[in-house]
C-alpha cells in the first residue's frame, strides 16, 4: 500500500472514530490510538526515519499534515462534547421560576402614617429654618394652662376636656397635655436651668423658629375625636414677625404638604387664650367626591388655629412684648394625614390592624425629603 | 347660639341679605355654623276653604269635609277639629307633606271610619307656630285659596346658628351681635328703651341682704329685684312663642318667656319668682350642704362655695345658674318678683362645673354679662311684664355693687402694623373702635382707648389690634414671606429625634409593621409590666382599659396581637417607637423601640412554604432584630454587655438583657408561657425592647475622619477548635476568651457547632469554634500557628474549665 493510500485510509478511519466518540473517554481512546506513543499516526511518523531522503521530503509534510488534521478534529470534538455536557446540565438544573417566594407578610414592613406625616412636616419646616422642639406628655398645670394665659376658672380651660393625673405625693395634680403649646413656653422661657430630661428642648434665645410635634390628650371620644391624638405646634419669635408672614408660612407649608400648586386659605378671627389676635384657618377644597381635594373646589374645611403670641405669654416667658413678638399655630397631625391620604376613621389609627397598616402605611425607604419629593 | 333674622332686625336696621349677614358673622369672629329657613319647612302648606262640613255618621267628634285647596277639585277630608265649619278658611296639607308638630309625613288615600280622607286641615301646633292645638287655624275670608300659607302669613323665619368663643360674653345676646354687625357697617344699631318705670308703691320685699363672712367666696355682686303686683300670666303671644321655638326653646308662660327673651335678646339673664311662694324675706348667702330642687327636676346638693337666694325655708335659686321648683312661676302666678343680678363669672363657672348644670344663664354669666345692664335689664323686664301681663311695679329692691373694670389702654396706632403687617388709616382705626363702643381720646400717634363695660376681655394693645383686624378682615392683610435663612440649615434633629426616625425605618425594613397604640392602658396591664403607680394613674380616665400611663410598649402590642388574631392573623411582626412612662416626672418619660414577632413571622418567611418548614419565632429572632436595630443606631451588639437575666415578661431561660455599664439598654426574649396564657395570647411570641434614651450619646468628635483602613495583602486562614465544657458555660464566655488570646492575629471567632450527648458526658456540651487569623506583616509559619493555637486553647480552657476535644 502506498504511503498516500495509508494516509488516506487513516484519515477516513480516524475521522469516523472521532465523530463517533460520544464522550471524553471515547475521544481520548481515539486520541491515544492515533497520536499516542504507539498510535497509528505516530507509527507512520516514526517510519520517516527509515525512508530515503528524497522520499522523506514529500512524505514528511503529508504525515505531519495528517497529524495536525487529526489533532484539530479531536480538539473540535472535545469542545463540542463539553458544550453538550453543559447544555445537559443546565437543562437538568432548570427550576419552576413561577413558584412563589417564601410567603412573608413580614417582608413588607410599613411606616405608620403618623410617623410619615411628622417626617413630611419636618422636611418642610426644616427648609424654612425651623428646628424640632419637644416636651413631656405629662405636664404641669403651669405649662399647659397658666403660662399660656388660661386664667383659673376660665371657660376656655373647660373646653379642653383635660385628663388629670392622680395627685402625686406633693398633692400636685399634673395633667396630660391637652395641646403641644406647653412646649412653646419651655422653648421661650428665660431660665438657666437645664431641662429635666434629655429629650426636652432647652430654652432658646430669639430669634426662635421651632415646630413641636407630639402626642396630645383630651377626654373626648367619637368618630372624629380620640382621647389621644397628635398635634404639631409652630412658633416664631423675633422682633418683627407679623400676621402677613404667618399667612405666608401657613400657605407655603400647606402647599408643600399637600403637594399642590395653590391653596386658598380663609382666616377667621377666633379666640385662643395664648394668642391675640387669634384666628382659625379654613382651607378651600372640593368635598363633592369621595375624597377631599385641597386646592380646588368651593368648600371650606377648618384646618388649624393660629395667632400672634399673646403679650401675656411673652411676658410669662420673661420677654418684653413691646420688643419681642411672633406667631404660633397648631395643626392636627392625624387630621392632615387623613386629608392627604384619605383614611376615613381616626380610631383606626390606633388599632394596629395589620391590614390597615399594610394598606395605609409607607415603605421603609420612602423617607420624605424635599429633594426627593414628600411622597412617591 | 341661635337667633332669627327678624329678631336680629329688632336690633339692627339693615337691608343685608341672609347670605351677606352669614358671611359677615364668620369674618368678624362670630362663626356661622348654619342657617335654617323656617319658611322652607312649611312651604307645602296652602290656604284652603272648607266648602262643606258635616258630622261623620260613625263618630261623635269627626267631621266629613269637602275642601277647596285651589286644585280645581274638591278634596275629601276627615277632620277632628271642633271648630271646623262650612265656609271657613284654614291651612291645608296635601298627602306627602311633613307635619313638623307631629313629626310624620301625611299619608293619602286613608279611610277613617268608612270615610276617605286625602289631606289634613292643620292647627297652629301642627305647624309648630304656637302651642294652640284646640282647633284648626282660622284664616280671614279674604285669604286667597291655593296660595302658599308661608307667603300669605309672611312666615320667612331665618334662623342663624353661630358659635361664640369663650371671650365674647357680649355676643351672647342678639343685641351684642347686632352691635358687632353695625360696627362692621352692615346696618344701624337700634337702641332699646330701658329707662326706669315709675313705681306704684314701696316694695313688699326689701333689698336682699348679702349675708357673707369676709373670707367666704361671694358670687353675688349686685342684686336688683322688683315686685310686680297683680299680673295676669298665661301663654305668651304667638310672636314670642315662635321666636323662642325657632331657637330651640320651649315656651312656658309669659313671665318665663320674657326672662328667656331678655336673656337671649340682650345676653342679660333674669330670674322670676312667684312672690306668693316666698317664705319670709329672701337673702343672699352661701349654701350649707343642703338639697336643692332645681327647675330641671333634679335634686342637687349644694355646698358652701355656692351662692343661693334663700328664704326662711331654704334655697330658692342657685344664683346665676338655675332656679328652683318651689318658687317657680306658673300660669296661676299673680304676683311676681323679677331678678336681674350681677355675678362673679369665675365663681359661677365653678358652681356650674361642680353641679354639672348647663343653663343659658350660666353660659352667659360665666362669660361675663355687661355690669352696666343690671338695673336697666330689670327695667326692661318690667316694661315687658307690664306690656304683656299688666300689673303694678313696686320700687326696685337693689343691694350690692357691680364691678366695672374701667380699663383704659394707651394705644399706639403703629401697633396695628407691628402685629399684623397691615396699614390701616388712623381715621379708620378710630372709627372701627368707636363703632364697637370704645371711647377714644387723644390725637396723634398714641390714642387713649376706654374699653366699654361689655368688653372686659379687652385689656391691652393686642386686644385692640384684634378688634381692628377682625373688622378690616384678616384676608386683607398682605402676605409677606418670612425672611429665609442666609445659610444652609444647620442640623435639625436632635440625637433622640434622629434615633426614633432611624429605629422606625430600620425595623420596618426588617419587615415589622409600625403600630401606634394608646399611651394609657388598663391598670392590670400596667402593673403587670412594672407600672401602675398611683402617680401614673389618670384621675378621670375615659375608659376602664385606659387608666394608667404605659410603662412598656408591649401591652399595647400584645393587645394588637390579640385583635389581629381575632381577625385570623397569627403571623405578625409589629413594632412601636414611642413614649413609656417610668415616673410622672419629665425624666420618667423615655422613648422605647419595641418589636414583637408572633407565630412563624420570621425575617425571611412566615407560614407554610414549598421551600421548607415554617419555624416558630424564638429568642434568636428577637436578638437578631435587636442587633439590627442597634447596628442601625451605630452600636454593635457584640460590644455591649449581654446578661442572661431577662425581663419579667420573658421566658426565664430564653431571654436576655443588654446593658452598658450600669445602664440597662434593653431586653429580648420569648414571651413567658404563663404570661401568654394570662394575656390570652396563643402561639409563640418573641419580643425586644430598646430604651433609646439609655443609649449613650455619641461622642462629639472634632473631625469626622474615620480611622485608617487596614488592608493586609496576606491571606487570612482559619482554624477550628472544639471544647467540651460544662453545660452552664456560655458560648459568649468562650468567644470572649478566644478573642482575647491574641488581639493582633485573631480577627474573628465564630461558633459553628454546639451539641450535647452521652458521648461528651453527662452535664457537658461541645462547642466548636472557628477562629480566623489575619497575618499582619508576614506569612505565618507552622510554628506561629502552633503558638497562637496554644494560646487560644489555654485561654478557653482556663476560662471555661473545659477541655479540647481531640
Amino acid at each position: 500500500m502506498s504511503l498516500e493510500q495509508q494516509i488516506s485510509t487513516l484519515r477516513t478511519e480516524l475521522s469516523a472514530a472521532i465523530a463517533a466518540a460520544s464522550d471524553d473517554a471515547a475521544l481520548d481512546t481515539v486520541r491515544v490510538a492515533a497520536l499516542g506513543k504507539k498510535g497509528s499516526v505516530s507509527a507512520l511518523l516514526a517510519s520517516l526515519g527509515s525512508m530515503a531522503p528524497e522520499e522523506r521530503k514529500s512524505a514528511g509534510p503529508a504525515i505531519n499534515g495528517l497529524k495536525g488534521e487529526i489533532a484539530g478534529l479531536i480538539e473540535a470534538k472535545s469542545t463540542a462534547l463539553k458544550s453538550a455536557a453543559l447544555d445537559a446540565r443546565l437543562k437538568d438544573e432548570t427550576v419552576d421560576i413561577t413558584l412563589p417566594l417564601p410567603t412573608a407578610p413580614t417582608a413588607k414592613g410599613r411606616i405608620h402614617p403618623i410617623s410619615q406625616t411628622i417626617d413630611e412636616i419636618t422636611a418642610i419646616f426644616s427648609d424654612m429654618g425651623f428646628s424640632i422642639a419637644e416636651g413631656p406628655d405629662i405636664e404641669t398645670d403651669y405649662y399647659n394652662f397658666t403660662a399660656l394665659n388660661f386664667p383659673e376658672g376660665h371657660p376656655a380651660r373647660e373646653m379642653h376636656d383635660t385628663f388629670f393625673m392622680k395627685p402625686g405625693p406633693d398633692g400636685v395634680k399634673k395633667v396630660l397635655r391637652t395641646h403641644t403649646s406647653p412646649v412653646q413656653m419651655r422653648v421661650m422661657q428665660r431660665t438657666n436651668e437645664k431641662p429635666a430630661a434629655g429629650y426636652i428642648t432647652p430654652p432658646m434665645d430669639p430669634p426662635i423658629r421651632v415646630v413641636m410635634p407630639g402626642r396630645t390628650y383630651r377626654n373626648d371620644s367619637d368618630q372624629t375625636h380620640t382621647p389621644m391624638f397628635h398635634q404639631v405646634e409652630g412658633l416664631v419669635i423675633d422682633k418683627s414677625s407679623h400676621i402677613g408672614q404667618l399667612r405666608w408660612v401657613l400657605e407655603e407649608f400647606l402647599k408643600a404638604y399637600f403637594e399642590v400648586p395653590n391653596v386658598t386659605l380663609r382666616f377667621r378671627p377666633s379666640f385662643f387664650p395664648f394668642t391675640e389676635p387669634s384666628m382659625e384657618v379654613d382651607v378651600q377644597c372640593d368635598r363633592s367626591g369621595s375624597e377631599v381635594k385641597i386646592g380646588e373646589g368651593s368648600d371650606w374645611l377648618e384646618i388649624l388655629g393660629c395667632g400672634m403670641v399673646h403679650p401675656n405669654v411673652i411676658r410669662n416667658a420673661g420677654l418684653d412684648p413691646d420688643v419681642y413678638q411672633g406667631f404660633a399655630w397648631g395643626i392636627g397631625i392625624d387630621r392632615i394625614a387623613m386629608l392627604k391620604y384619605g383614611m376615613p376613621d381616626l380610631r383606626a389609627f390606633f388599632d394596629a390592624d395589620q391590614r390597615w397598616i399594610d394598606h395605609y402605611g409607607f415603605r421603609p425607604l420612602d423617607l420624605p425629603t424635599l429633594f426627593g419629593g414628600l411622597s412617591s | 347660639m341661635k337667633f332669627t333674622l327678624d329678631w336680629l332686625r329688632d336690633h339692627l336696621d339693615t337691608d343685608a341679605s341672609v347670605d351677606e349677614i352669614g358671611k359677615t358673622l364668620t369674618m368678624i369672629g362670630l362663626e356661622l355654623e348654619g342657617v335654617e329657613n323656617q319658611g322652607k319647612a312649611l312651604e307645602k302648606f296652602v290656604v284652603a276653604q272648607v266648602v262643606h262640613a258635616e258630622a261623620h255618621p260613625n263618630s261623635d267628634h269627626l267631621n266629613i269635609c269637602k275642601v277647596d285647596a285651589g286644585t280645581g277639585d274638591l278634596i275629601d277630608v276627615v277632620c277632628g277639629a271642633p271648630n271646623v265649619t262650612t265656609g271657613m278658611k284654614s291651612v291645608f296639607a296635601f298627602p306627602g307633606t311633613y307635619i313638623p308638630g307631629k313629626d310624620f309625613e301625611l299619608k293619602g288615600g286613608v279611610v277613617i271610619r268608612g270615610a276617605p280622607s286625602n289631606g289634613m286641615l292643620c292647627s297652629a301646633a301642627e305647624l309648630e307656630l304656637s302651642n294652640d292645638h284646640d282647633g284648626i287655624i282660622t284664616l280671614p275670608d279674604d285669604a286667597p285659596i291655593g296660595a302658599r300659607y308661608v307667603d300669605y302669613a309672611g312666615i320667612n323665619g331665618v334662623v342663624f346658628d353661630i358659635s361664640i368663643t369663650p371671650n365674647r360674653g357680649d355676643a351672647t345676646g342678639v343685641y351684642g351681635i347686632a352691635r358687632d354687625l353695625a360696627a362692621y357697617g352692615l346696618g344701624t344699631l337700634k337702641t332699646t328703651e330701658m329707662s326706669p318705670v315709675p313705681s306704684a308703691g314701696p316694695s313688699p320685699i326689701a333689698p336682699l341682704p348679702h349675708q357673707f363672712a369676709a373670707d367666704e367666696p361671694k358670687a353675688i355682686r349686685k342684686f336688683a329685684g322688683r315686685y310686680i303686683k297683680g299680673i295676669k300670666n298665661g301663654p305668651s303671644p304667638d310672636w314670642l312663642q315662635q321666636r323662642l321655638r325657632a331657637v330651640g326653646l320651649r315656651p312656658i308662660n309669659t313671665i318665663v318667656d320674657i326672662t328667656n327673651l331678655v336673656s337671649l335678646g340682650w345676653g342679660r339673664p333674669l330670674h322670676a319668682y312667684d312672690a306668693d311662694k316666698l317664705n319670709g324675706q329672701p337673702v343672699l348667702r352661701n349654701a350649707r350642704n343642703e338639697p336643692f330642687d332645681a327647675l330641671d327636676n333634679k335634686i342637687y346638693t349644694l355646698d358652701e362655695t355656692m351662692t343661693v337666694i334663700a328664704d326662711d325655708t331654704g334655697p330658692l335659686c342657685l344664683g346665676g345658674v338655675m332656679g328652683g321648683i318651689r318658687s317657680g312661676v306658673t300660669e296661676q302666678t299673680t304676683n311676681v318678683f323679677m331678678e336681674c343680678a350681677s355675678w362673679d363669672p369665675e365663681l359661677i363657672a365653678r358652681t356650674g362645673r361642680k353641679t354639672g348644670i348647663v343653663s343659658d344663664a350660666r353660659y352667659r354669666l360665666e362669660r361675663n354679662v355687661d355690669p352696666a345692664l343690671t338695673e336697666p335689664g330689670l327695667e326692661l323686664a318690667t316694661r315687658l311684664v307690664l306690656e304683656l301681663c299688666g300689673g303694678e311695679p313696686m320700687t326696685p329692691a337693689v343691694s350690692g355693687d357691680d364691678v366695672f373694670p374701667n380699663t383704659s389702654v394707651q394705644f399706639p396706632l403703629s401697633e396695628v402694623k407691628r402685629l399684623t403687617g397691615l396699614d390701616v388709616e388712623p381715621m379708620i382705626v378710630s372709627a372701627i373702635l368707636s363703632r364697637l363702643g370704645f371711647e377714644i381720646t387723644g390725637k396723634g400717634e398714641i390714642l387713649t382707648v376706654k374699653v366699654p363695660s361689655w368688653r372686659p376681655d379687652v385689656t391691652q394693645k393686642a386686644d385692640l389690634v384684634e378688634e381692628v383686624m377682625r373688622m378690616v378682615g384678616v384676608d386683607n392683610v398682605p402676605v409677606e414671606p418670612l425672611p429665609r435663612l442666609n445659610h444652609v440649615a444647620p442640623r435639625i434633629l436632635t440625637t433622640i429625634q434622629n434615633r426614633r426616625r432611624i429605629a422606625r425605618r430600620a425595623l420596618a425594613a426588617r419587615g415589622l409593621d409600625e403600630a401606634v397604640t394608646w399611651s394609657f392602658i388598663s391598670h392590670d396591664e400596667a402593673a403587670r409590666f412594672g407600672g401602675g403607680d398611683e402617680a401614673l394613674q389618670l384621675a378621670n380616665a375615659i375608659a376602664s382599659d385606659m387608666t394608667d400611663m404605659r410603662p412598656s410598649l408591649l401591652p399595647g402590642l400584645l393587645a394588637a396581637v390579640r385583635r389581629n388574631g381575632n381577625r385570623g392573623r397569627d403571623d405578625l411582626a409589629l413594632f412601636e417607637v414611642g413614649q413609656v412612662f417610668l415616673s410622672a416626672d419629665p425624666d420618667g418619660q423615655h422613648t422605647y423601640a419595641t418589636g414583637i414577632r408572633t407565630g412563624t413571622a420570621k425575617l425571611a418567611s412566615s407560614g407554610r412554604h414549598w421551600s421548607g418548614k415554617a419555624e416558630p419565632v424564638g429568642v434568636f429572632d428577637a436578638k437578631a432584630d435587636l442587633a439590627a436595630l442597634l447596628d442601625a443606631l451605630g452600636y454593635d451588639i457584640d460590644k455591649v454587655q449581654l446578661f442572661a437575666d431577662p425581663a419579667p415578661w420573658s421566658h426565664p431561660g430564653r431571654g436576655g438583657r443588654i446593658a452598658q455599664g450600669p445602664k440597662t439598654l434593653g431586653w429580648f426574649g420569648e414571651l413567658h408561657p404563663a404570661w401568654a396564657a394570662e394575656l390570652d395570647i396563643d402561639g409563640p411570641v418573641s419580643a425586644f425592647e430598646l430604651d433609646l434614651d439609655a443609649l449613650p450619646e455619641p461622642r462629639k468628635k472634632a473631625t469626622k475622619t474615620k480611622p485608617a483602613l487596614d488592608l493586609s495583602a496576606l491571606m487570612p486562614l482559619t482554624r477550628d477548635f472544639a471544647f467540651v465544657v460544662d453545660k452552664a458555660v456560655t458560648a459568649g464566655a468562650i468567644l470572649k476568651a478566644a478573642r482575647g488570646a491574641d488581639k493582633n492575629l485573631i480577627r474573628d471567632v465564630n461558633v459553628f457547632d454546639v451539641f450535647e450527648g452521652t458521648h461528651v458526658g453527662e452535664g457537658k456540651k461541645s462547642i466548636a469554634i472557628e477562629v480566623t487569623l489575619q497575618p499582619r506583616d508576614k506569612t505565618l509559619t507552622d510554628e506561629d500557628i502552633e503558638k497562637v493555637s496554644g494560646a487560644i486553647v489555654a485561654a478557653v480552657t482556663k476560662t471555661s474549665g473545659g477541655v479540647l476535644r481531640t
